[in-house]
């Protein structure tokens, strides 16, 4: 239901309309604001793509950096980010569609429900910054520290690492989650729910085998668009775990044979790599090329996860029968 | 004895608690997260006053060998013989980064909803949100890089600034960032008046502007005046863009094209060089813990301001 949908109003049309110069003005100048938050979208794109594009080659995305990052590629930092991407959403992932799965079939309207909506709001206003604080405060100092005491191992657990700049922008994604995920189980119609709970089955079997299926579009869309926000993300892993330059990849033989990701180890991170290039090397005009080049990358990576993310939504609320984006 | 199918059903019914308890710990799980930032973020704050007086954080009388007297030092420089650890430039600092940018979006993006939602066709919105959307997906490091590397050198050409990275350069990305929030939350806003208000305003001979300022905007100002409040918020947390394009200078001054340092800023830029335990990591934390208490009242606000309009639409 759209207010400005397909009836028209008669007396507006029917209305002799004098041409007033303050409305034709007023009407040309939202035109134009509407333009602003276009261009800006394209100008940022186009300006990046002719900066950076020349520096990109293969070996640029398949080779460390050398020589004090003056040179090379940016390997390590692509490897890292979808690492501590993954790590992310399988923390975040389960616990936000398990929470709006509770939000929208079990906690009610009631005094409760507004309380967890408005938590789920705040949370989605914290500064990123904070999170970075938080994550240095409760998962390594508090958690990690209490996890050696308890292991005996050392300073293993309690100090920054992949694992625990994951858990970090886990939470900062977790809105994101359970927003969408409502969003898609909402779009569920009552009378499906209506029909399994009739037929005898129990709540959660009717959550688990009717609501959840057709709900999944929308779930992998949010899941999409928290990935997208984790990888741009760089204020909280500023302190959790990222690395300035690291030799080696954040990988660790699992049993001696499987390769796997090690979420012990630090790792260095696109948007990380931006910002430490940009602001903090010794000579950042000699390696503009290369910052430009990773920028690149990264807008590539989060502008193709946004469009995927897109136009899942519009197919999938087409097939639910809902036209309206 | 229980019969056999009684007991799957006991076990059914068992399961079915189990399964709701899970859920419903994941259901408090952001207000459970929520608290915890606000402990972890106090508790680390708080180690600061055993050492340091609730009133450095204004300023300290510090003797200055030039003047031959103590001089009321109202300064942030946490590495130093003396060291100082004034809020008073930082939030400056916030403030004239966020109000400007606040400015800016709530003009330019209250403007594009009255646009998407009184005049622009079904079809042209639909093509435009998504084009907010894809704005507001770029990562807030590509648009701090974008204005240090790009737009810094523009503005200092076109309006010839003394510093290249200030505070109106920080503002401009930050405007951007939140630019597509102001505008989402607003026109959610503008469409939730119902029909009938703009038929009445029409049917009494109103021109469309003047319905749009005489009767939408009124009836929608609470939701519009939310998405800025929430946009200034966002706009005071708003860290990468901030720490690479304002120059990160701690000085408390109004003029908008000078260097600044923001709160956000301030912790992104030292707690990774400071020894954890120490009077300046405490202080860092008191700087964050101010910065959540901003942004958390800020958000509730705006918060009620919605849940009280959603109330309002739905009778």
């Amino acid at each position: 239901m759209t207010p400005s949908s397909s009836v028209s109003y008669p007396l507006q049309n029917l209305s002799v309309k004098p041409f007033n110069l303050l409305e034709a003005c007023l009407e040309v100048l939202v035109r134009l604001f509407i333009l602003i938050p276009f261009f800006s979208l394209l100008y940022i794109m186009t300006k990046i793509f002719q900066l950076g594009f020349p520096t990109l080659s293969w070996e640029f995305l398949t080779q460390p950096p050398v020589d004090g990052m003056t040179h090379g590629g940016i390997f390590p930092c692509i490897f890292g980010t979808l690492s501590i991407t993954i790590l992310m959403i399988l923390m975040a992932l389960p616990l936000g569609v398990a929470a709006a799965i509770y939000l929208t079939e079990y906690a009610g309207q009631g005094p409760f429900f507004r309380i967890i909506r408005a938590a789920v709001n705040n949370l989605a206003g914290v500064p990123s910054i904070i999170f970075g604080l938080f994550g240095v405060g409760f998962f390594i100092l508090f958690m990690g520290r209490n996890i050696d005491g308890v292991l005996k191992s050392g300073l293993l657990f309690g100090q920054p690492c992949m694992l625990w700049a994951a858990a970090t922008l886990a939470v900062l994604v977790l809105p994101v989650i359970i927003v969408s995920t409502e969003e898609a189980l909402n779009a569920v119609p009552q009378s499906h729910r209506a029909a399994s709970l009739a037929l005898g089955a129990t709540k959660w079997q009717t959550i688990r085998d009717v609501v959840l299926p057709q709900a999944r579009g929308g779930i992998l869309t949010g899941a999409i668009l928290a990935i997208s926000r984790g990888a741009g993300e760089t204020a909280p892993i500023l302190f959790t775990g990222c690395a300035y330059f690291l030799p080696r990849l954040p990988v660790v033989n699992l049993f001696g044979v499987i390769p796997m990701i090690n979420p012990l180890d630090q790792f260095m991170e696109l948007s990380y790599h931006i910002f430490i290039m940009a602001t903090q090397s010794t000579d950042a005009a000699k390696t503009l090329p290369i910052q430009y080049a990773t920028t690149l990358v990264l807008i590539t990576l989060t502008f193709l996860l946004n469009l995927t993310a897109i136009v899942f939504r519009i197919y999938f609320r087409k097939k639910l029968g809902q036209v309206s984006i | 004895m229980p019969t056999k199918q009684s007991l799957t059903q006991k076990n059914i019914r068992l399961s079915e608690r189990a399964i709701e308890k899970i859920l419903l710990l994941a259901g408090i799980s952001s207000v459970v997260l929520i608290g915890l930032i606000f402990i972890f973020l106090f508790k680390e704050a708080v180690f600061f006053f055993q050492t340091a007086s609730p009133f450095d954080l204004i300023g300290k009388w510090v003797y200055d060998e030039w003047a031959s007297k103590n001089i009321f030092n109202m300064m942030w420089q946490a590495v130093s013989k003396i060291p100082k650890y004034s809020l008073v430039p930082l939030i400056c600092g916030s403030f004239l980064v966020a109000f400007p940018a606040t400015l800016i979006s709530a003009v330019i993006g209250i403007g594009c909803a009255i646009y998407l939602s009184e005049i622009a066709s079904n079809k042209t919105r639909e093509t435009l949100k998504p084009t907010l959307e894809l704005l507001a997906g770029i990562p807030s490091v590509v648009l701090g890089f974008f204005m240090l590397a790009v737009v810094a050198t523009v503005v200092q050409n076109l309006l010839g600034t003394k510093f290249r990275l200030n505070a109106f350069v920080g503002s401009l990305g930050t405007a951007l960032c939140v630019l597509p929030i102001i505008i989402t939350i607003s026109e959610d806003a503008l469409r939730a008046v119902p029909k009938e208000l703009r038929d009445a305003s029409y049917a009494l001979g109103a021109t469309k502007w003047q319905t749009i300022f005489g009767t939408v905007l009124p009836a929608a100002i609470s939701g519009i005046s939310a998405a800025v409040i929430l946009g200034f918020g966002r706009a005071l947390g708003e860290t990468m863009i901030v720490v690479m394009a304002t120059g990160n200078a701690a000085l408390i001054t109004l003029n908008i094209f000078s260097s600044v340092r923001t709160m956000t800023a301030n912790i992104a830029a030292e707690l990774g060089a400071v020894a954890q335990g120490s009077e300046h990591y405490y202080a860092l934390f008191v700087v964050g813990s101010v910065l959540f208490a901003f942004t958390f009242i800020l958000n509730i606000f705006s918060e009620i301001i919605l849940s009280g309009m959603r109330r309002k639409l739905r009778m």
